[in-house]
């Protein structure tokens, strides 16, 4: 999963050699045989959330004031190990130079093995 | 690339580093050994990349293009060796190397061919000059970038009979001087075949492992898929390479389900549907589309692969064993038998026409096909028809196929699979509980 902080992605900004970047690093994944699903996710301005506090719901449509860490998108891989996560987690914050700051998590599907 | 942060635990730079080269070694080979015309001297000269990477990576940072950064060392690496050793300049020349012609920084830029180069690396290593085993071996170890302990491991053997092996494979290849080329026309088809079947080998031995106290051998179930995708990517026109790999999908998706932590072996009829896959089965029909669009397109009839795929697709719809179209699947059987014969697609077909009209049909192929003599002692054949004289009411001929079948697996699991079963049919009356049913 791809984390930001809030506001620092500007979705309308053309970042040619990003998104080029980005399709080869993906290509190269689906030639390792490891890439199963990606996508990414709309502006959390966009989002609603449905927030639950001991039995009470709201709901309450963005964008939100606090500026938190949201998720913008994620990769859904078959490695052998954790450490080939970590490689291809790499490879992709590599392509961001600059002023990006971002975090991935990476988390194992919970399944029975 | 932001540089290796220095407060980065060191044992952390050292595992991405390890990450980095295990992922990028079979490219890197793959890519040398175009360029020098053998193996053995290729994968010296990314050993050398590799020591280079080790040493400047954990300092660094790992590139942001590791393998382009590897490839373009290890021809600096190959020039200096070249200039000091002459003997080695000599075999270079020998060889027909490529390599003096300079490096350029043109390697930086991405390489279309790459995948060519990976393309070739599994022809070779699949080449049908090579024994299967030795086929299976090389797959591994250059296209798959698994170590030689890690292959040992994976199938009992001592490490010193896979290191021999693989030696013996790469010392065929350069004495037949397999041409380290796609294949191309109408070889490309036979040569195709022998490299899905190295997949498929490696796939199946971990889906059922032939030896062994495990049913299932995860790792190799993943190796072989991995394969199958790698292959579907590289060469996307290909109809088969989709069957193959809606067939490993398709049965991948069934592995939460075949094995549980009460029973080590649960058979088709009796797993929990809602453990299967589903974005396996879903990837499983798409390269099944994929697989019959091109054979469409082609004029061609569907392949084995795409039959055997169809075949586990009807499973994969099927909401319970009840409800499964056994009509169907008797049916792409028969298809399947007619166009790749093979006792063992006989004898899934005489599953399925049992279970579509009856055990008394079913049987009577089973004996067809015992009465041939090929499959004597290949043991489904027995348990097979075990399970079906069980259920027709021959319950003292079931035994002995049983016993049969039980003496003919090495599977310790297999094995406690029919013993059960022979404690389960003599504990039952004529009429009694419903057998088990083996569909896979």
């Amino acid at each position: 999963m791809v984390q930001s902080p809030a506001g620092a992605i500007d979705p309308d900004v053309d970042d040619e050699e990003l998104a080029s970047g980005m399709a080869a690093l993906l290509e190269e994944m689906a030639q390792a045989g490891v890439l199963l699903d990606a996508a990414g996710l709309r502006p959390v301005d966009e989002a609603v959330r449905v927030n639950l506090a001991r039995g009470e719901q709201t709901v309450v449509n963005g964008p939100f004031a606090e500026s938190k860490e949201f998720v913008g998108g994620y990769c859904l891989l078959q490695a052998r190990a954790m450490d080939e996560a970590v490689h291809w987690a790499t490879r992709f914050l590599a392509l961001h130079r600059g002023d990006w700051a971002m975090s991935m998590e990476i988390r194992q599907l919970d399944a029975p093995s | 690339m932001p540089r290796a942060d220095p407060a980065v635990d060191v044992r952390e730079g050292h595992a991405a580093v390890d990450a980095a080269c295990r992922l990028e070694w079979p490219r890197l080979v793959a890519a040398l050994t175009r360029l020098v015309g053998d193996i053995g001297l290729a994968e010296d000269l990314a050993q050398d990349a590799l020591v280079a990477a080790v040493q400047e990576w954990p300092r660094d940072g790992v590139p942001p293009r590791p393998g382009a950064w590897l490839m373009v060392t290890a021809r600096h690496r190959a020039l200096d060796r070249l200039r000091r050793d002459r003997a080695l300049a000599a075999k270079y020349a020998l060889l027909g190397a490529d390599l003096l012609r300079g490096v350029t920084e043109d390697v930086l830029e991405p390489d279309p061919s790459i995948g060519d180069d990976r393309l070739r690396m599994i022809f070779t290593a699949c080449h049908p000059v090579l024994a299967p085993a030795a086929r299976v071996a090389l797959t591994l170890r250059l296209v798959g970038g698994l170590t030689v302990e890690e292959i040992a491991r994976t199938y009992l053997v001592p490490p010193s009979t896979i290191a021999q092996r693989i030696v013996r494979a790469k010392r065929t290849i350069a004495t037949e001087r397999i041409p380290y080329v796609v294949p191309e026309g109408p070889e490309l088809a036979y040569r195709l075949d022998s490299v899905l079947d190295v997949v498929c080998l490696i796939f199946t031995e971990g889906y059922a492992a032939s030896a062994g106290d495990r049913w299932l051998r995860l790792d190799l179930v993943e190796e072989g898929l991995r394969l199958a995708r790698v292959l579907a990517r590289l060469l996307p026109d290909q109809p088969e390479v989709h069957g193959l790999a809606a067939l490993l999908e398709l049965q991948a998706s069934r592995v939460g389900a075949r094995s549980t932590p009460d029973t080590p072996v649960v058979l088709l009829g009796d797993q929990d549907r809602s453990a299967w896959d589903q974005l396996l089965i879903r990837r499983g029909f798409l390269a099944l589309h994929r697989a019959h669009a091109l054979t469409t397109e082609l004029g061609r009839p569907a392949g084995r692969f795409a039959l055997q795929a169809a075949i586990a697709a009807e499973h994969a719809v099927a909401r319970s064993a009840e409800h499964t179209n056994w009509p169907r699947l008797a049916t792409l059987y028969a298809i399947l038998a007619e166009r790749y014969p093979s006792p063992i697609v006989q004898l899934n077909r005489a599953v399925g026409v049992a279970m579509a009209d009856g055990p008394a049909a079913g049987l009577a192929l089973v004996e067809d096909l015992a009465g041939t003599g090929d499959v004597d002692g290949y043991y489904l054949l027995h348990a097979v028809r075990g399970d079906l004289l069980d259920r027709v009411g021959r319950r003292d001929e079931a035994l002995a196929e049983f016993e049969r079948a039980a003496g003919l697996t090495a599977n310790l699991t297999e094995q406690q699979l029919l013993r059960d079963r022979i404690a389960r049919c003599r504990a039952v009356g004529a009429d009694g509980l419903p057998s088990g049913r083996d569909g896979r």
